[in-house]
């Protein structure tokens, strides 16, 4: 199936933590968390690292490259759309939506790319297309 | 220290609602809290342990222990989702072990069916100050039911398990739910009624879910020597244990479930293996999960899920492992979304011999109960109790 109705998408809460996450998101970067200390990018975003627990952690931007690693069509919904985990080519595993292709020919391992949606006021959400 | 042997389940009760709708929550606590001492023969005034999760109204536990009268010495409201109950009877034998109290109530109650709620296909935020995971989860519409799909896809993807053999598990749980009255629904049902059934969420069909209920449990764990002078059938724990399997950072892995870690440990306090365990309760918010938790638990391979579910392995009376003999999440009941404290109430049944005849389990001396909370595709607590009958 192809959906071309639009959803509403919430705008997500920022706190201050990962204000700069949701401004990037707003000029089109995906922005990720990598610690300078042991060198694991993790998402969601941190300040203190969830692998070693240093302080130690910075901004790095992905790539926007990724595969699928599970998905799925969510029929029963007002407008029916694809949850994603989505392997980033940097390592980490994201929570997301793959949008504007044919939900019926999906697989997992697909390779996706980044695009983003707008949401109710507020900063826009990275979502993943086939690529 | 071990809790092996320090503690017994003395009294149950299941409220028979499915659909509360002239019942209040806190009154619905209650009257399972009554149903449980009465079966063990103790009065409320016993109670000296209350523990209970975030589906008591109020704060923690205090709005209870004040509705009901209680005067606790001990209390723990550990919530993890529909799992806390059967972490709850882990922590009741911890703190009976420890002295802390020597009679522990455990109420579960809700109401979702009444208050229309749509439990699994509608994004939930809790309000207030949003979690660290919202931001990146919300928007974008995790339900109940995506997250779990989520699971059965990549494990279809990785071992090759089909919607067929998933389906067996709502075929077996079925064939046990048509001997309980109070079953939500009592019609046997086959492999192609499951697959042909409406797909909810990819791979997931309807009859892939479990039951939206109202309704509640209780359970009263106590210490030995309060056991030794009641006259119910004496069951004793084991063993006991609990984990949070979380996203892990970004290392994702939804091929696994927390059971992982708490079988093992429950088997290794227990003393017990897998193929020593005569019945199963395994928490079944949709077919998946038990077919996760039977791989994680140890009885069966990972990846063999698929098969070892199969042509009624979980069917009373047909199947090397008898599941959910009272027609468990998947046909008979979830009261309030939280279908741990359900899964202990049934180990309990089979191992005093008080099933019903059709689905009991012979010689049933040793069970286990596992309950999964939360979402198994984002975040959740797993828990495991080992039963014996003495």
């Amino acid at each position: 199936m192809v959906e071309t109705r639009e959803r509403k998408l919430p705008a997500p809460s920022i706190s201050p933590e990962t204000k700069a996450y949701w401004d990037a998101a707003a000029k089109g970067k995906l922005l990720v968390r990598k610690c300078t200390s042991c060198g694991e990018v993790h998402h969601y975003p941190r300040t203190i690292c969830p692998f070693c627990f240093s302080d130690r952690t910075e901004w790095i931007e992905a790539s926007g490259k990724g595969t699928i690693y599970s998905y799925s069509v969510m029929r029963r919904a007002p407008v029916p759309y694809v949850m994603a985990y989505v392997t980033l080519a940097e390592g980490p595993r994201m929570v997301t939506n793959i949008v504007d292709c044919n939900f019926d020919k999906l697989e997992v391992e697909q390779a996706v790319k980044l695009v983003f949606k707008p949401t109710d006021g507020g900063p826009p959400l990275p979502m993943f297309t086939p690529a | 220290m071990s809790i092996k042997g320090k503690a017994y389940i003395a009294g149950i009760y299941e409220h028979p609602t499915r659909l509360a709708k002239d019942l209040s929550l806190a009154q619905i606590h209650a009257e399972v809290a009554k149903g449980a001492l009465e079966d063990a023969g103790l009065g409320k005034d016993d109670v000296d342990g209350y523990f209970c999760a975030g589906d008591a109204p109020g704060l923690g536990p205090m709005s209870m222990v004040e509705y009901m009268g209680l005067r606790p010495r001990h209390v723990d409201s550990t919530d993890t989702g529909g799992s806390s109950y059967v972490l709850h009877v882990g922590h009741a034998a911890e703190a009976i072990a420890a002295g802390k109290c020597k009679v522990a109530l455990i109420t579960l109650a809700g109401r979702p069916r009444a208050e229309g709620m749509a439990t699994g296909t509608v994004p939930r935020s809790r309000g207030g100050t949003p979690t660290p995971d919202e931001p990146f989860e919300f928007p974008y519409g995790p339900t109940v039911v995506n997250m779990y799909a989520m699971c059965a896809m990549r494990h279809m993807y990785e071992f090759g398990t089909t919607s067929e053999q998933l389906a067996w598990i709502k075929v077996a749980a079925s064939h046990h739910a048509q001997h309980n009255p109070h079953a939500l629904l009592k019609d046997v049902v086959t492999v192609e009624d499951v697959v042909n059934s409406p797909m909810i969420s990819d791979p997931l069909h309807r009859l892939d879910c479990c039951v939206i209920t109202d309704g509640g449990g209780a359970i009263v764990v106590v210490a030995p020597d309060i056991a030794a002078r009641l006259k119910r059938p004496k069951v004793r724990l084991l063993g006991a244990s609990e984990f949070i399997k979380t996203q892990m950072g970004g290392k994702v892995d939804l091929t696994y479930s927390g059971a992982r870690f708490t079988g093992p440990a429950a088997f290794a306090e227990a003393g017990v293996k897998p193929s020593d365990i005569k019945y199963a309760s395994i928490y079944d918010s949709f077919t998946i999960t038990v077919l996760m938790q039977l791989e994680d638990l140890g009885f069966c391979e990972k990846g063999k899920g698929g098969k070892f579910v199969s042509d009624g392995n979980l069917i009373a009376g047909q199947g090397k492992l008898p599941f959910n003999t009272d027609g468990g999440g998947l046909c008979s009941n979830h009261p309030g979304n939280r279908g741990g404290l359900t899964k202990v109430l049934e180990a309990v049944r089979q191992l005093r011999g008080e099933a019903h005849p059709k689905v009991q389990v012979k010689n049933c001396d040793l069970a286990l109960a596992h309950g999964t909370g939360g979402s198994l595709g984002l975040r959740h607590g797993s828990a495991t109790v080992i039963l014996e009958r003495e």
